[in-house]
């Protein structure tokens, strides 16, 4: 029983899905300038803002981002104050109150406002009800989305405004729309973006490929939280090590100076 | 090994000798690090078998504090991860030194290896000390495998399927022992926690080899770049200051590229679907190892019979056992030998050429290249060097170190310095 099973499976991984890559050619994305690029890049704090904006009001009716907390905004360059207002906006499971009960009268969850260590708020209670809500299929949580596709962010903006008419004879799977970078071309998101979707306060129109790039970059940080730590600290060490490096060449010549 | 040395001056602190003459660790010291006598004529080649060592350190601290955060539990294991990238203190810093180390690690160790090769480092006197080389690559290729499927990503739990299904090819009892590996039926929980378990253990049990690898190291000290053994105080400084000095410079330089890594490009190593848990209902689109193990999962599906495939990739690296049988050369260096060190350096590119298609998907033209790569892997060793060292004419080689020394730079020998310690003592 165990062992026609493992066979196949070893084969068909070895394999490595040759032909499964070859039927779903998806396009390369566009290579876009990223502010986060190169040694010195940092997140841009308005594109991401603007980009929170789109996930809360857009992605986060089917998608979950469970490894952020609403404290991690003050990376966004949110004031304690206005953290806490963001988390009050959601509720979350209260746990038992004095009484010990974690059920109101009706018997519906006992709940509370979020606070700021409270992870994001899914928008389904469980895989299951995500699912039931989006043809079978649970949408992905998007915390580490930027970071698990090859060239991340490039990819995100290409899906996101890569979605278009089939060409003729494609014939689409119930409820699938066709987009020119998903690998397959066949994808369960319907277009998520129109113009104008999001009221932005201040800054760029909200076009679909400004609001792309906006939730993309917003996604980065999501991502990689400390790539700006981790510049900051690579810069002082590389100058360590480079003032470092130096010191030991003279070191090792003068060490060296009788044997040559 | 640590056998007093009663020529030795006595120390001049009364502490440390008496704490030398009840424990002569002091004395250990002075022998192995101090006026250990070594070939004067090292090049930087020579530096990564300290940087190895240097590696393995990091490797065992990042990693013990790692484990102090780490879930090794299906439902929590990629999440702990996450947790120490986010919320602990320097989590991300540790992480991504632990996660990159091991590559440094390996190309320390293969830098190490390809120079053992060019310069006839498995040559007698050290055919044991280059075994025992062979046994610590050996060692450190399922530690690596078993840290990265303790991420529990896409890619950590098809590698640990794929890798560990291997074992059914073992003719009649396959298929029990991977149920015994795995604590079930498929990669699982108690899998993942015995992963943990002894990833947390081999790399002590590498250390334990590295330390017998060093015990024959200076049973008959270092190879050089001429192959000829040193023959008088003339051909050898001191370890101290000389390559404490010069080890402690391939450290920074080691460092730079490294941390380089880990600040500016931490990724750069690894498959972007290992962030995307762990899903044993979704098979990735491609499943690769890590770059490491390239050239040997190309050795693996170049065959096309199951078990053959997995012999054959063991084989790769056992091979390297035989190399001081293999070649049959009385010249160890290169540096003499035109002949192999054309195929040496051919040899190398078949490598990098079978690392490269190990990352390729099972398709034409990849497949055939990767037989024909394969195939001279192991001509390489079976055809072209004992060929080789049978017919090949070497160049003449140098009297002695210090001859060779002083002929590079156009001046006469001079007697040896950095020994003056040892002539007072005499």
């Amino acid at each position: 029983m165990m062992r026609p099973f493992l066979s196949f499976t070893l084969a068909a991984l070895l394999a490595s899905s040759a032909a499964l890559a070859a039927e779903s050619e998806a396009l390369p994305p566009p290579d876009l300038e990223w502010s986060f690029e190169g040694p010195l890049g940092l997140y841009d704090r308005d594109a991401m803002r603007r980009g929170l904006k789109i996930y809360r009001e857009v992605c986060a009716s089917c998608h979950s981002i469970g490894l952020l907390r609403y404290r991690d905004l003050r990376a966004l360059g949110y004031t304690e104050s206005e953290v806490k207002e963001i988390a009050g906006q959601y509720e979350v499971p209260a746990g038992p109150d004095p009484a010990g009960n974690t059920v109101d009268a009706s018997g519906n969850l006992l709940t509370r406002p979020a606070t700021p260590a409270d992870a994001f708020v899914a928008p389904f209670a469980n895989a299951n009800a995500a699912k039931a809500a989006n043809n079978g299929k649970v949408p992905p949580d998007l915390s580490l989305i930027a970071k698990s596709r090859i060239s991340g962010p490039d990819y995100l903006v290409a899906l996101l405004t890569g979605y278009g008419e089939p060409p003729a004879g494609t014939e689409l799977a119930p409820g699938a729309s066709y987009n020119l970078y998903f690998p397959g071309h066949q994808i369960a998101m319907p277009p998520p973006l129109s113009p104008g979707q999001v009221q932005y306060e201040d800054g760029p129109e909200a076009t679909v490929a400004q609001m792309s790039t906006d939730v993309s970059h917003f996604l980065m940080w999501a991502a990689e939280p400390k790539l700006e730590e981790r510049k900051n600290l690579g810069l002082k060490v590389m100058g360590y090590l480079a003032v470092l490096f130096v010191l030991m060449i003279a070191v090792k010549r003068r060490v060296w100076r009788d044997v040559h | 090994m640590t056998a007093h040395n009663p020529a030795s001056p006595p120390f001049r602190n009364p502490v440390i000798r008496w704490v030398d003459y009840r424990l002569p660790v002091f004395t250990f010291m002075r022998d192995h690090l101090g006026d250990y006598q070594t070939p004067k004529n090292l090049s930087y080649m020579w530096n990564f078998g300290s940087l190895a060592g240097i590696a393995l350190v990091v490797m065992i601290l990042t990693g013990i504090f790692l484990a102090m955060h780490y879930q090794p539990n299906v439902n929590g294991a990629f999440a702990s991860v996450e947790r120490i990238m986010r919320d602990v203190n320097y989590g991300w810093l540790i992480r991504y030194l632990h996660m990159n180390g091991a590559s440094m690690f390996f190309l320390v160790v293969y830098l190490h290896t390809f120079r053992g090769l060019y310069y006839g480092s498995y040559k007698a006197p050290r055919e044991v000390l280059w075994m025992l080389g062979v046994l610590i690559l050996f060692t450190m290729m399922p530690t690596a495998f078993l840290g990265y499927v303790l991420v529990w990503g896409q890619q950590s739990f098809w590698a640990a399927t794929v890798i560990t299904s291997m074992v059914t090819a073992v003719p009649f009892v396959g298929e029990p022992i991977v149920e015994w590996l795995w604590g079930g039926f498929a990669v699982d929980n108690p899998t993942l926690n015995r992963f943990f378990a002894l990833h947390y253990l081999m790399p002590f049990v590498i250390v334990g080899i590295i330390a017998i690898h060093l015990w024959a190291l200076h049973m008959h000290r270092s190879n050089n770049p001429t192959g000829v053994e040193p023959k008088g105080p003339e051909d050898t400084i001191a370890f101290h200051p000389y390559f404490t000095v010069k080890d402690l410079l391939g450290v920074a330089a080691f460092l730079i590229v490294y941390l380089g890594f880990v600040f500016f490009a931490p990724n750069f190593f690894t498959e972007p679907d290992n962030y995307i848990p762990a899903d044993p209902l979704v098979t990735p689109h491609q499943i690769v190892p890590e770059w490491y193990l390239l050239p040997f999962y190309t050795v693996l599906r170049a065959i096309p019979h199951k078990l053959t495939g997995v012999i054959a990739m063991v084989a790769a690296i056992a091979i390297l056992f035989l190399m001081p049988w293999l070649d049959r050369s009385p010249v160890k260096s290169a540096r003499f030998r035109p002949l192999y060190r054309m195929f040496f350096w051919i040899f190398l590119l078949d490598c990098l050429i079978l690392g490269y298609l190990g990352a390729q998907t099972a398709e034409e033209p990849y497949v055939t290249a990767g037989q024909i790569a394969t195939f001279y892997y192991f001509a390489h060793f079976l055809i072209i060097v004992p060929a080789v060292s049978r017919f090949e004419k070497t160049k003449p080689v140098p009297e002695s170190i210090s001859v060779d020394v002083a002929a590079r730079e156009g001046r006469r020998p001079r007697r040896g310095v950095g020994t003056k310690k040892k002539e007072e003592v005499a």
